[in-house]
């Protein structure tokens, strides 16, 4: 029988349940406000090109409003709360988020181009527990392991990228909030309506005014925020690039500071490894959210006595891969989340094929309109290529070889980053021995790309410094 | 791998058992976590209404009960034959599955039907009889006229790792089979670990299954998603490895359309759309054929029926 006698109808998530609004100001002091200098842009949808809101663009003057708000209500209202109350709140946003989850799933993935699969049963279920695990530590910061009566920092200036917003708004937002800290996040240009929906719960939740400000605004807005006198800690995700002005930028004052940056991981696959499931590991640590993941498994390193196997099972189950619309359940990769994005994606793939690395991808076929790219996977790959050194941040992978565990220790460090790595054996005593020595802040064993609010998260070297998540979370946001 | 490897007769218990332990191990986490992510696809409209017809052509329409009488096998067989008396266009299933003494009714009764009789043998269901016994019970079988022998491995042996004896007994019992088709029953609720699964299912293979079967049906857990993939994975690689294809069928506790639906996704994104062929992928079952009734009629009427709108049989 052929294919098509089992091609699974298009099976589209509705999106009537969300209400995007033509025009978002800027949410300062629990109100909505319009930029005072009135420039605006607009947000696009990554899989139509279709503009689905204008969204003000934050100047000094909203960033220094914004702080305002901030200061005033750590100094009258959030900072003097004591814990427990603190933990109300949160418990309550972490319920709204809950709640109002399939809305801001669909949200995500029409304004970020992630597929709903991974937006409904990844980031919203994560989102939420990461506010329920905060609210739990919100009363308890005296046994944190940090002395007896820890304080908050004051108001934090957060940044965050695209790729995973609400997460990443999560994962700055929930620990700053049960330290008792005040924040004005700015979400990416690309990508703030579901921080823009933040706000809403903020106010259904009825959190006191002036806790949580939302700036939007590109790299500018970025700027004013992090080099803003009034705030006492600044904590940034994306790029290293950025990630090194900021680290200038802040340098010499007295604002604390966190950084979560690119990485460029290696998924190490010895040859006793379960290589079904090492294949899906590989397939989740690079083609999940695109590969728009600053800790996907980018780098292959496979042993070379199953090179052969491992690819020859891999590209099968590539070809299964489901590239398309995001609000289809049955889509496994969405699109890639802009223009500037994208070009990116390609040139990279094109100097990987000028370098001589042999380029693969399915067949599939890509819609016509919108950002897309194939999963792709380049064989023969050399430690010197630019493709095996460089984030590409999409849907790319490079596939080294090693001999020895020795050796693919050696290659897995051999890079600037450090922020994940991936260890596939059957061999409990390797997994240790191979932890010990891989230079990166998580290390998946048998496994990839597993996320939990208790679990600490951060790099090495050019990935960063600082922990998000778990216990250790919780010392970026107090004076320790 | 090598071809030869493969078809050659073990030199011994001992190079069986490295042949087995030298196959890739499964993650438990790792196949529960691709079974349950396969179980969230979303199948709809005209895929929905093609994956029923094609499950009822697979169900191995099946009565195992110490209580079965001639008269129940018969009703059981005209059910096989129009699931649904009220539409013509509803397909037949691929078999009928009866204990061996109840072969020669079932034949009758779908004599000219191409339907499969199926015939669980070899002192079904635990598998604790001398070797001459379950040859016996095969051979009269297929005189009765079964065209599929569904035979229990010894799990007792395979877990005390004696797997030659396991080896030789389906050698055996294909051998009894003459052009019966051999189903290999692993019971896989009993062999535990996934490994264990993967190692049953190419010892069965490497002895001549035409199938290798999840369960009897009487012991739990019995078919679950994730031992299907294990078993769908062993079939892919073991037709990669040696040319041969190796059905595979699901057994006990597939009650819902559902259900069904998901394991044919797991067919067709794990082994391929090669194996979505009653050919080549059979589910045992019983109350399942009502519910896809049910659920044929509701995609193409827009309402439910009640139970009482299908037959009982």
């Amino acid at each position: 029988m052929s294919e098509n006698v089992f091609e699974y109808a298009p099976a589209p998530e509705s999106a009537s349940i969300v209400d995007i609004r033509p025009a978002y100001g800027l949410f300062i002091n629990g109100e909505w406000v319009e930029g005072q200098d009135g420039r605006s842009y607009k947000s696009v949808n990554p899989a139509t090109e279709e503009v689905l809101a204008e969204i003000t663009e934050a100047g000094p003057a909203d960033v220094d409003r914004a702080v305002a708000a901030a200061r005033n209500a750590f100094d009258n209202v959030w900072g003097p709360m004591p814990g427990r109350e603190r933990a109300k709140y949160l418990f309550r946003i972490a319920r709204l988020i809950q709640e109002r989850s399939r809305e801001l799933a669909v949200l995500e993935s029409i304004d970020n181009g992630k597929p709903i699969r991974e937006s409904r049963d990844v980031d919203l279920p994560l989102v939420a527990a990461h506010f329920f695990y905060y609210a739990g530590w919100a009363d308890k910061l005296a046994h944190a392991g940090f002395g007896p009566d820890p304080r908050p920092l004051g108001v934090a200036g957060q940044v965050i990228p695209w790729n995973f917003p609400l997460l990443m708004l999560a994962w700055k937002i929930a620990p700053a909030l049960a330290c008792g800290n005040t924040v004005v996040l700015k979400p990416a240009e690309t990508t703030s309506l579901t921080a823009l929906a933040f706000a809403d719960i903020c106010r259904q939740a009825e959190l006191p005014p002036g806790v949580v400000n939302i700036v939007t605004g590109a790299g500018e807005t970025g700027r004013a925020l992090v080099g803003h006198p009034g705030i006492d800690k600044v904590a940034f995700t994306g790029s290293t690039e950025v990630g090194k002005q900021i680290a200038r930028m802040v340098a010499g004052t007295r604002k604390r500071l966190t950084l979560e940056l690119g990485g460029k991981a290696a998924n190490v696959i010895f040859d006793d490894a379960p290589l079904d499931q090492a294949v899906e590991g590989v397939v989740n640590g690079i083609f999940f959210n695109q590969g728009h993941v600053c800790c996907a498994g980018s780098r292959l390193l496979v042993q070379e006595s199953v090179a052969e196997e491992l690819l020859a099972r891999l590209k099968t189950r590539m070809a299964t891969l489901r590239v398309g619309d995001p609000l289809d359940k049955n889509t496994d990769i969405g699109a890639v989340n802009s223009a500037e994005q994208l070009d990116k994606i390609r040139t990279l793939s094109q100097i990987g094929e000028a370098e001589g690395a042999t380029r693969w991808s399915p067949p599939c076929e890509l819609p016509s309109r919108g950002f897309w790219f194939a999963p792709t996977v380049f064989t023969g790959v050399a430690q010197s290529h630019r493709i095996a050194r460089e984030e590409i941040f999409g849907p790319v992978l490079s596939v080294l070889t090693f001999r020895t565990p020795a050796e693919a220790v050696e290659k897995a460090n051999n890079t600037p980053y450090g922020l994940s790595a991936g260890v596939w054996t059957e061999k409990g005593s390797r997994i240790l021995w191979m932890a010990e020595r891989l230079r990166a802040g998580v290390v998946w064993a048998n496994t990839f790309n597993k996320f939990d609010p208790a679990a600490p998260f951060g790099g090495y070297k050019e990935s960063g410094f600082g922990r998000e998540g778990g216990r250790h979370g919780l010392e970026a946001y107090l004076d320790v | 791998m090598s071809t030869e490897t493969l078809t050659d007769a073990p030199g011994g218990n001992a190079e069986l058992r490295a042949y087995l332990h030298g196959l890739p191990g499964v993650d438990q986490v790792g196949a529960e976590e691709r079974a349950a992510r396969l179980a969230t696809r979303s199948i709809k409209t005209t895929a929905k209404a093609a994956a029923i017809d094609l499950a009822i052509s697979m169900v191995d329409l099946t009565t195992l009960e110490g209580a079965d009488t001639p008269g129940k096998v018969r009703a059981l067989c005209a059910k096989a034959v129009r699931p649904d008396p009220e539409d013509p266009a509803v397909p037949k299933v691929a078999a009928v599955c009866v204990y061996s003494d109840l072969v020669g009714v079932a034949t009758a009764a779908l004599r000219g039907s191409g339907i499969g009789v199926a015939s669980v043998a070899t002192a079904f269901p635990a598998g604790r009889a001398p070797l001459e016994a379950k040859l016996a019970d095969t051979r009269a079988a297929v005189a009765a006229g079964a065209t599929e022998i569904d035979m229990v491995i010894d799990r007792g042996a395979f877990l005390a790792g004696d797997y030659l004896k396991v080896y030789e007994e389906i050698v055996a019992v294909k051998q009894a089979c003459g052009d019966a088709h051999l189903k290999v029953i692993l019971e896989t609720g009993e062999l535990v670990t996934y490994d264990n699964v993967r190692r049953a299912s190419w010892l069965a293979m490497r002895a001549g299954a035409d199938f290798i079967k999840t369960s009897t049906g009487k012991v739990s857990p019995a078919a679950t998603l994730p031992v299907t993939l294990v078993m769908l994975e062993a079939v892919r690689d073991f037709r990669a490895a040696t040319g041969r294809q190796v059905g595979v069928k699901p057994a006990g506790g597939i009650r819902t359309t559902k259900d069904a639906i998901r394991h044919l996704v797991l067919v067709n994104e794990t082994a391929g759309p090669d194996w979505l062929t009653p050919r080549w992928f059979r589910i045992g079952a019983s109350s399942l054929l009502n519910d896809l009734l049910m659920q044929r009629r509701k995609l193409a009427t827009g309402v439910y029926s009640g139970p009482d709108y299908f037959t009982l049989d």
